[in-house]
């Protein structure tokens, strides 16, 4: 995927230099874009969501037409927003009642994120036109200091929010009908105010985030590392994974760190601050879980290294069809 | 969030079976495994790089996917193509034949379906009027899941295109090949389960190659090599079973039993490696009604004269297969060949060398990189 919209959308809207002064442009493939307007920045993001089945246990596609943005400008350190817009196309004959729960429910998560929609578009399509919902929403944030995905220096500490695969286990599970007596739940919330107690903790030591979404961790960690020009450790054993999650990973054989999450960030902080941002995160109810799981070497350069207590190897970049379509 | 530390996961242990295996480890030492589960493990978690520099383990024709001869791939295709309903694993649908895959006769309009277990086949088979053809493939360890439901009774509709393959024979094929540099197996814990270790004294008495047998967690298979590597360096000659917990010397008699109730072994062509004698599993006489093979005439010629596609030239699965190649010796692996467009068998299967080596960071030993 990534490939392939370097391969076709960044040809067309690439910055040139790639970075002038007082842009964010797409060139940076970062969680957002950012523009400089006098001492802060405004950020900018839109994220289009599409879910099979709309509604899976512990949310529902318009939640996660909410968090998606939300998170993407708190990853970019803007955890403040200003507005979002909601664009809606439906399939003819979608049920009112969904529509309606979609709504109430991306309302909930606004509320929670202390956000408000501000602009917004409905489009009908013919039966078969398009798969039931599509929800595309766009926000803006102001920040006096934008954390980017590429600031890693060796000796940094990847810090993860909670647990990994949450999402993209229960996703799975109710898609493919497993019929597993579990208690599979989405991550999916917004994570403004817990990505505001991280910064608050650690200033500029909080060096790089970004939230494990489609591609799961082992693809963010991977951008970090070959954006930051550093090595990735991590510690399979600090992972927090729980443990419905590992026994249905275990049983259908994809690892977790592949599978995608909507309520969870990995923060790169200098070392010195690990244990403040650490401790920050934990008194935050998303946070409670934390854990430092990984750190920063000059070695490997770009690349994610699994010490699984048995030996060390290379994680691989998830391709294809390894990974549900989740979003 | 994790619950208590799972006994055959403990690092501490492992850490204490890597020394040993250090100091075991003499001098250059190749041994062979030949199963996908013991592939995925020692990938899963690395173990790789916490051998010996001088232990080489191989992988050796252990992918049931892999070793299906383009052949009779070629027959569930001409069946497919005749009207007949296919049913078969999901790895089978993708592997190609001589001229395309299942997944290609799929597309073309053929009814190809996947199916999780025999079991499911013979639900599928009850709920339709259609003749219904269960490509069956798999070791020993899947034929004797196909004889007990052949055994306990079929639908009228429903037959068997038997791709079997029984793993003891082509250990001699292996050990046999002229610069054979293997010194000792590792046996398949799930297939002695059924089998007994006992079934590998007449290969030891035979090639002088010791043999362990090994379970499927980290330390299993690093007490399994502790002990080979051992034997080899003491000229110690003869079974270990290692996995006592679940092998024992006869094995599972009943299943046996039913297994060569039903089917019977013949010499047969694995892909990429040999002709192996006694290495397919065909139905027995007593079986003619429900084998495919002679319930309908099968003409997959046509299929053979298409040439393969100029890439699958290049690949080297069967040397892969054999153990006497790795996938990074193959120029496709990683680039034209990746699980998503697959040339060859062994990228297509969850069990073939290439796509394990792929999903788990494609670089076995990290010190190379």
């Amino acid at each position: 995927m990534r490939r392939f919209i370097e391969e076709e959308f960044l040809r067309t809207f690439r910055t040139d230099p790639e970075m002038p002064a007082g842009l964010i442009g797409v060139s940076a493939m970062d969680d957002g874009g950012a523009v400089r307007i006098g001492d802060q920045w405004l950020v900018l993001t839109t994220d289009s969501h599409v879910i099979t089945p709309p509604f899976f246990p512990g949310g529902d596609i318009g939640r996660l037409a909410i968090c998606g943005t939300v998170n993407d400008l708190a990853m970019m350190g803007a955890t403040d927003v200003l507005g979002l817009t909601c664009s809606v196309v439906l399939e003819e004959g979608f049920p009112r009642a969904d529509l309606r729960r979609i709504l109430d429910s991306m309302r909930r998560a606004c509320d929670e994120a202390s956000a408000v929609v501000i602009a917004g578009d409905t489009k009908v399509m013919g039966r078969g036109e398009v798969d039931g919902v599509v929800i595309n929403t766009a926000g803006m944030a102001l920040t006096p200091r934008v954390v980017r995905d590429c600031g890693l220096r060796p000796g940094d500490r990847l810090i993860v929010t909670g647990s990994l695969g949450d999402h993209g286990m229960a996703v799975m599970a109710t898609r493919h009908g497993l019929n597993l007596e579990t208690d599979l739940v989405s991550d999916v919330a917004p994570l403004n105010r817990l990505i505001r107690c991280a910064l608050d903790a650690g200033g500029d030591d909080v060096v790089a985030m970004k939230d494990p979404t489609r591609g799961g961790a082992a693809t963010s960690l991977h951008e970090m590392a070959s954006k930051s020009g550093v090595g990735i450790v991590v510690d399979e054993a600090a992972i927090p994974v729980r443990d419905a999650v590992r026994a249905v990973a275990d049983l259908v054989g994809i690892d977790p760190l592949l599978v995608a999450n909507e309520g969870k960030a990995l923060i790169g902080v200098r070392a010195g601050a690990a244990l403040r941002v650490l401790a920050a995160l934990r008194a935050h109810p998303l946070g409670v879980d934390a854990a430092v799981i990984g750190t920063c070497i000059s070695d490997h350069s770009g690349m994610v290294v699994l010490d699984t207590g048995f030996g060390r190897r290379l994680v691989a970049e998830p391709e294809g069809e390894l990974l549900p379509r989740i979003c | 969030m994790t619950g208590g530390r799972l006994e055959f996961r403990d690092a501490r242990r492992a850490a204490a079976l890597r020394d040993a295996l250090a100091r075991a480890t003499t001098r250059p030492t190749a041994v062979m495994h030949v199963c996908g589960s013991h592939e995925q493990a020692i990938a899963k978690f690395g173990l790789r790089s916490a051998f010996p520099e001088q232990l080489d383990v191989i992988m050796g024709p252990g992918c049931p996917v892999c070793i299906t001869d383009p052949p009779e791939i070629d027959e569930a295709i001409a069946l497919a193509q005749q009207g007949v309903r296919i049913l078969t694993y999901g790895d089978m649908v993708r592997v190609p034949g001589s001229a395309g895959s299942l997944a290609d006769a799929q597309a073309r309009g053929a009814k190809v379906e996947t199916v999780y277990s025999v079991a499911q086949a013979v639900e599928r088979a009850h709920g339709t009027k259609d003749e219904v053809v269960f490509f069956a493939t798999g070791f020993e360890t899947t034929a004797v899941a196909t004889a007990a439901v052949l055994l306990a009774g079929v639908p009228p509709n429903l037959s068997v295109l038997s791709a079997h393959k029984y793993i003891p024979p082509v250990m001699e094929i292996v050990a046999e090949m002229p610069d054979c540099r293997i010194e000792g197996f590792l046996a398949a814990g799930h297939a002695a389960t059924i089998t007994g270790w006992g079934i590998f004294d007449a290969f030891v008495t035979r090639h002088g190659l010791p043999v362990v047998v090994a379970g499927f967690e980290p330390l299993d298979i690093l007490a399994a090599l502790v002990r080979l590597v051992d034997m080899i360096r003491r000229g110690e000659r003869a079974v270990a079973n290692m996995f006592p917990r679940c092998v024992t010397r006869d094995g599972n008699t009943h299943a046996q039993r039913q297994l060569w109730q039903v089917f019977r072994p013949i010499g047969g062509q694995w892909r990429g490696i040999a002709h192996v004698p006694n290495g397919n599993l065909r139905l027995r006489d007593e079986w003619a009604h429900v084998d495919a093979r002679r319930r309908f005439t099968i003409d997959a010629s046509s299929l053979r004269q298409t040439a393969p596609p100029v890439l699958a030239r290049q690949c080297i699965c069967g040397n892969i297969m054999a153990g006497v190649a790795s996938p990074d010796a193959c120029p496709l692996f990683g680039t034209a060949c990746i699980p998503e467009s697959p040339v060859g068998a062994c990228m297509v299967s969850s069990e073939g060398t290439c796509r394990i080596w792929h999903e788990y960071g494609r670089v076995p030993r990290l010190a190379a990189v």
